[in-house]
């Protein structure tokens, strides 16, 4: 496969899976976002994570731990407008709180670690799911892996550059968009799609 | 100490600039002397030397927090290490030997995602015992992870240890820059160097958008470790190690769009048109440029290719430029030809490619071995 053809699509896709980065996907500068190792504006972006989160079986939330520690002014705020954001969608949240690898295993039922996230999607059945509050590193060592082994659809609400190794991925994320993306998915419930 | 203020990089790089008849050596401490850095940690070896004994005088002056110097080599990488997982922006340098006594420490660095600047003063290699210029050290830096510029000119070296800063720092890429450049060539030889204002400096580090924690103790209290997975053996360790050294890998691959911004483009080309090409890094494109002078005043066609960046490595610039030239010559200064195989590796046509002229040891190059190759190439 040429590099110009490489899209970011639900797998299993193989033993080993590429980084997207790799293959030619390069993250979007402001304003835009990926979707699928595209680039597209970030109100398309945002609609197709609604998209997404309403049509899938068991979508998951995943905050990690800049949104679970109070550590800075905000914070706190942030992860509340997440929380929301979950029950609006009706998703359930299990969180990242740590980074290193737990043995002999983690209890895949209450949490997700990056270094082996496919045992919580398999475990929970997981077909969607939401990286936010997760360090940028973290995050891609896990949705390389989540793509290489699981057909999990991975979306990650960034406020940093955003994450070519996920399905969909925001960048520049702050609390207002939280709010408007909150709205949005009780607008499309309120419709009824 | 002059009274700086902080601007926004851009100002600083475009700034009206002072010339200055400098050492390449003097040249990193107007770098330095600009570039915000907390904290600085030596130890000597010729021909780098100099260069940190300067950065030390700053730490006199006030311009650094903090400048102490290390055991050796090793400890001098793993306490920089340190200091850049606390959350500082740190400044090294070391050459030949002292590059591969701390060599451990740059995949490392690489690993952690720390964006520590160091610049590599180049020698050869033990044995036997030299100080004299080399890129052979080069050679076993490619594959560490970090990103690896190389300087040609006193000028190329400011600039890119001063831009480095803001090419390591950014999130998404926030890996290691090695500043290459040769010894003594450049380290030890006048040249006029263009200087932004000393009362200018860059905006500080934020380590708070860094990829990684922080490890300090503001930030938020979990558990983390940045070189996991050797204890285990079985498919998650596997499976996350890997994940984790393309993360690495990815990380040099955004730093092109930084690279291109900050510095120009991973090359410059001179008649890339031409029928032969010579593409060379460092000071083997000074001689290169004279050699094709030489070449051009006597009518052949040739141009010269500088290669910036060797690591990325402009894969997709370099085999284009070579699918339409006739031949290309690699000059160099090592014995074992690393670019000629870098550009071997993304050519289609690697019989167009001559590995060399080489020289190495501590000889300088003289532009007729390069015209000799042009002259052989243009029967």
């Amino acid at each position: 496969m040429s590099l110009t053809e490489y899209r970011v699509l639900p797998g299993p896709e193989s033993y080993l899976p590429p980084a997207a980065a790799s293959m030619g996907v390069v993250l979007p500068d402001k304003g835009s976002a990926l979707v699928e190792g595209g680039i597209v504006l970030k109100e398309e972006a945002m609609e197709k994570i609604v998209d997404k989160l309403l049509t899938a079986k068991n979508p998951v939330f995943f905050p990690g731990p800049l949104v679970l520690w109070a550590w800075k002014e905000g914070v706190a705020e942030k992860a509340k407008a997440i929380k929301e954001m979950a029950e609006a969608v009706g998703a359930k949240i299990i969180p990242m709180p740590d980074y290193r690898p737990k043995y002999p295993m983690i209890n895949p039922a209450i949490e997700i670690n990056p270094n082996h996230p496919n045992l919580t999607i398999w475990h929970n059945k997981i077909d969607a799911c939401i990286f936010v509050g997760v360090h940028c590193h973290y995050a891609n060592v896990a949705l390389k892996m989540i793509r290489g082994g699981t057909d999990c659809y991975t979306m990650a609400l960034c406020s940093e550059a955003g994450h070519e190794d996920a399905m969909i991925s925001l960048r520049d994320f702050r609390i207002e968009d939280l709010y408007t993306m909150t709205e949005m998915i009780k607008k499309r419930k309120g419709e009824g799609k | 100490m002059i009274e700086q203020r902080v601007v926004e990089p851009p100002q600083l790089f475009e700034a009206e600039k002072e010339t200055q008849f400098i050492t390449g050596s003097e040249a990193v401490r107007e770098a330095i002397r600009r570039a915000n850095v907390e904290m600085a940690i030596s130890y000597p070896i010729t021909p780098q030397s100099e260069s940190m004994h300067l950065v030390g005088d700053l730490f006199a002056e006030g311009y650094i927090k903090e400048y102490f110097r290390g055991e050796n080599e090793f400890a001098v990488m793993s306490s920089v290490a340190g200091a850049a997982m606390g959350g500082v922006r740190v400044f090294t340098a070391t050459g030949g030997p002292g590059t591969l006594r701390a060599f451990e420490a740059f995949s490392t660095w690489a690993g952690a995602r720390l964006p520590i600047v160091c610049a590599f003063m180049t020698r050869g290699i033990n044995s036997p015992l030299t100080i004299q210029p080399d890129t052979i050290e080069m050679a076993f830096m490619l594959d560490t992870g970090i990103i690896m510029l190389h300087a040609e000119t006193a000028q190329d070296l400011h600039d890119m240890i001063l831009r480095s800063f803001m090419i390591a720092e950014q999130t998404e890429v926030h890996i290691p820059v090695g500043v290459f450049v040769d010894g003594f060539f450049v380290t030890h030889t006048r040249d006029k160097v263009d200087i932004a204002p000393a009362d200018m400096k860059l905006p500080p580090y934020d380590p708070y958008s860094s990829p990684v924690p922080v490890m300090d103790m503001e930030n938020v209290p979990f558990r983390q470790m940045r070189d996991p997975f050797v204890m285990k053996s079985n498919y998650v360790s596997y499976s996350a190690h890997a994940s984790w050294q393309q993360e690495v890998m990815a990380a040099a691959e955004r730093a092109r769009k930084y690279i291109h911004q900050y510095l120009g483009d991973l090359i410059e080309t001179e008649y890339p048109d031409a029928d032969i090409l010579l593409i060379a890094s460092g000071t083997a494109v000074s001689q290169s440029r004279e050699a094709m002078a030489m070449a051009r005043s006597e009518g052949f066609s040739v141009g010269l290719v500088k290669i910036k960046s060797i690591r990325p490595f402009p894969e997709k610039e370099i085999r284009e430029l070579v699918r339409n030239a006739k031949a290309v010559i690699v000059p160099e200064f090592n014995r074992v030809g690393w670019l000629a195989r870098e550009i071997k590796s993304v050519a289609e046509d690697t019989t167009k490619i001559v590995a060399g002229p080489r020289v190495y040891g501590g000889m300088t190059m003289p532009p007729n071995m390069i015209m000799d190759e042009i002259r052989r190439c243009s029967i």
